[in-house]
């Protein structure tokens, strides 16, 4: 099955108790869709109940990427976690397992370009 | 062609590689390369050290990586800027005039900034702090420290006076790329466009490979050629803060609109505005184009006044973590590791070891992964058990290193490799405070 991994790239990063998730749209082509179906709401949905904490969004069209600052998503942060992962490097990794829905893997570059896969 | 400042990155972190800072400098000739070597914690880790020897207390590897670097530099001109003095940059400036010396070069001018560490202060006015409850007060004699990150101001002063080398404690990371093309190109105070570029600048460049294909790599997807010999980043900057990244020629990674977009979106909160002491830099309008293979321009930062406030980071002694482990193998093991961990839970309860907070993983199964990216069911035969506590003392962490150790002859069926280990918790916390009360200070080590 098609997972956000299929279309874009993410990077983890931390400050504090806060964890940034900057995920860039492979084919800045697939930006509106990408933009259009992964919300908020649908990151924080996936992550939970891990992320307890509020998941903002910024749009970044200009380089076909979003960022979500998911607050107090490391456990009281780097110095203080118990996490074998304190930084929450690794939360990339499991939001680009998030499955494609069958409509928007349809409609992305995936639909056109299978080999890059 | 326009007149252009070659600055590059020479470490993202302490443990960072010692030859790539050498290729750097060797084959990209840049005219400043910075060392980025501080976290969050390391200046109070620092701190405990110079505590225990007053010529302890910077960085680590800081002998090895100028003495490595020193030659080339001196051969190419480059001048050398890093925050490696952590909390003793005196004793690092003192350190690096004998290796100048060894390396040829007596009368080196080598700077150091201080006053970035404001504990008195922060016991004063004892702000609340930003990432969690209550004030520096609350901590009462667990603080060991409190450093403020200073902004480029001290650094332009000492490469003014003509420093060649400058040694910092805590700085803003993007600083310390901003103060060379501040002192280059004579950008104003309040020219909040240029310093938003050159915060811009510094903020891709201060992680390193990073930029330049490490941390980025994911076989078959996202393939990097050379990871064992990863190219360092530079950025050629313009007058007007627009700037070409690249990596020396001949050298592995890869730098291209995926790694750049990366590394901008990297730890920050609000794209619109990224808070530092020089100004408040805006990436939102900030474009990335491909020039050529590991050729990438990047243009379009802007920014806007800074806060009046400066961000302290507090130090505090937080306890003793113990942390430990016992690994299965083969069918069930995921049931005998989730077992074993059950002991160890009713066995720390029973015996009434006063732990603070507990955390218990499967390492294979759900250690990392989160939410519904754990595999549901899965059958995994290979997995290790671990426990990891925050308790008071020395001795609650050997009681609870010694109830993970009697899963060996107590526990499920197969356990092996049992282990623990345990280390002083130092932890931090943010804090803001007025920054005309913070007053770094330039000064020259004397010649040898």
């Amino acid at each position: 099955m098609a997972s956000l991994r299929d279309l874009a790239t993410a990077r983890s990063g931390d400050k504090g108790d806060t964890a940034t998730l900057g995920v860039v749209c492979r084919d800045p082509a697939d930006y509106p869709l990408l933009a259009a179906w992964l919300t908020p709401e649908r990151v924080a949905a996936f992550l939970a109940p891990d992320v307890r904490g509020p998941v903002r969004r910024h749009e970044l069209p200009g380089l076909a990427a979003l960022l979500f600052v998911l607050e107090g998503a490391l456990e009281g942060g780097v110095t203080r976690s118990l996490a074998l992962d304190p930084h929450g490097k690794s939360l990339a990794s499991s939001l680009l397992a998030m499955p494609l829905p069958p409509d928007v893997a349809a409609r992305s570059r995936l639909a056109s370009a299978p080999a890059g896969r | 062609m326009a007149e252009t400042f070659r600055i590059g990155c020479g470490a993202g972190f302490s443990a960072d590689r010692i030859d790539a800072a050498v290729t750097l400098i060797e084959r990209a000739r840049p005219e400043a390369v910075v060392f980025e070597c501080l976290a969050e914690r390391t200046v109070a880790k620092a701190v405990v050290a110079r505590l225990a020897d007053p010529d302890a207390g910077f960085d680590p590897w800081f002998e090895e990586r100028m003495r490595a670097v020193l030659p080339p530099a001196l051969a190419v001109g480059t001048t050398l800027i890093t925050n490696m003095g952590a909390a003793n940059p005196a004793a690092a400036g003192r350190l690096a005039r004998r290796l100048a010396a060894e390396a040829g070069a007596r009368n080196l001018p080598i700077a150091v900034v201080e006053g970035d560490e404001v504990t008195e202060l922060v016991r004063r006015l004892d702000p609340p702090f930003l990432d969690r409850p209550g004030r520096p007060s609350d901590l009462g004699a667990a603080v060991v420290s409190a450093h403020a990150y200073l902004g480029a101001g001290p650094i332009v002063d000492a490469l003014r006076q003509g420093a060649r080398v400058v040694i910092t404690g805590r700085v803003a990371d993007p600083a310390l790329f901003l103060a060379p093309l501040i002192a280059r190109f004579g950008w104003a105070a309040d020219d909040w466009e240029r310093l938003g570029r050159g915060i811009l600048i510094g903020h891709l460049l201060e992680c390193a490979g990073q930029l330049t294909g490490g941390y980025f790599a994911d076989p078959g997807v996202k393939d990097v050629a050379g990871l064992a010999d990863l190219g360092l980043p530079f950025a050629d900057v313009e007058a007007d803060g627009n700037a070409t990244l690249s990596k020396p020629e001949g050298t592995g990674g890869r730098v291209d609109r995926l790694t750049c977009t990366e590394q901008l979106l990297y730890e920050l909160h609000d794209p619109g505005a990224y808070l530092q002491p020089d100004a408040t830099a805006d990436f939102r309008a900030v474009r990335f184009s491909e020039l050529g293979p590991d050729r990438v321009r990047v243009e379009g930062g802007a920014g806007g006044p800074p806060p009046a406030t400066l961000k302290v980071v507090v130090g505090y002694r937080d306890g003793v973590v113990v942390e430990g482990g016992i690994s299965y193998a083969g069918q069930g093991a995921v049931a005998r590791a989730r077992l074993a961990l059950a002991i160890l839970r009713e066995r720390i309860a029973r015996r009434g070891i006063p732990v603070s907070d507990l955390r218990t993983d499967v390492i294979g199964v759900d250690s990392l992964l989160r939410g519904a990216a754990v595999a549901p069911d899965a059958d995994v035969r290979d997995v290790r058990a671990r426990l990891a506590a925050r308790v008071a003392d020395a001795a609650s962490a050997r009681a609870i290193g010694h109830e993970i150790e009697a899963l060996w002859l107590n526990g499920p069926a197969g356990g092996g490799g049992a282990s623990w280990s345990a280390r002083e918790g130092l932890a931090v916390a943010s804090a803001l405070i007025p920054r005309d009360l913070v007053r770094p200070t330039v000064s020259f080590v004397p010649p040898a």
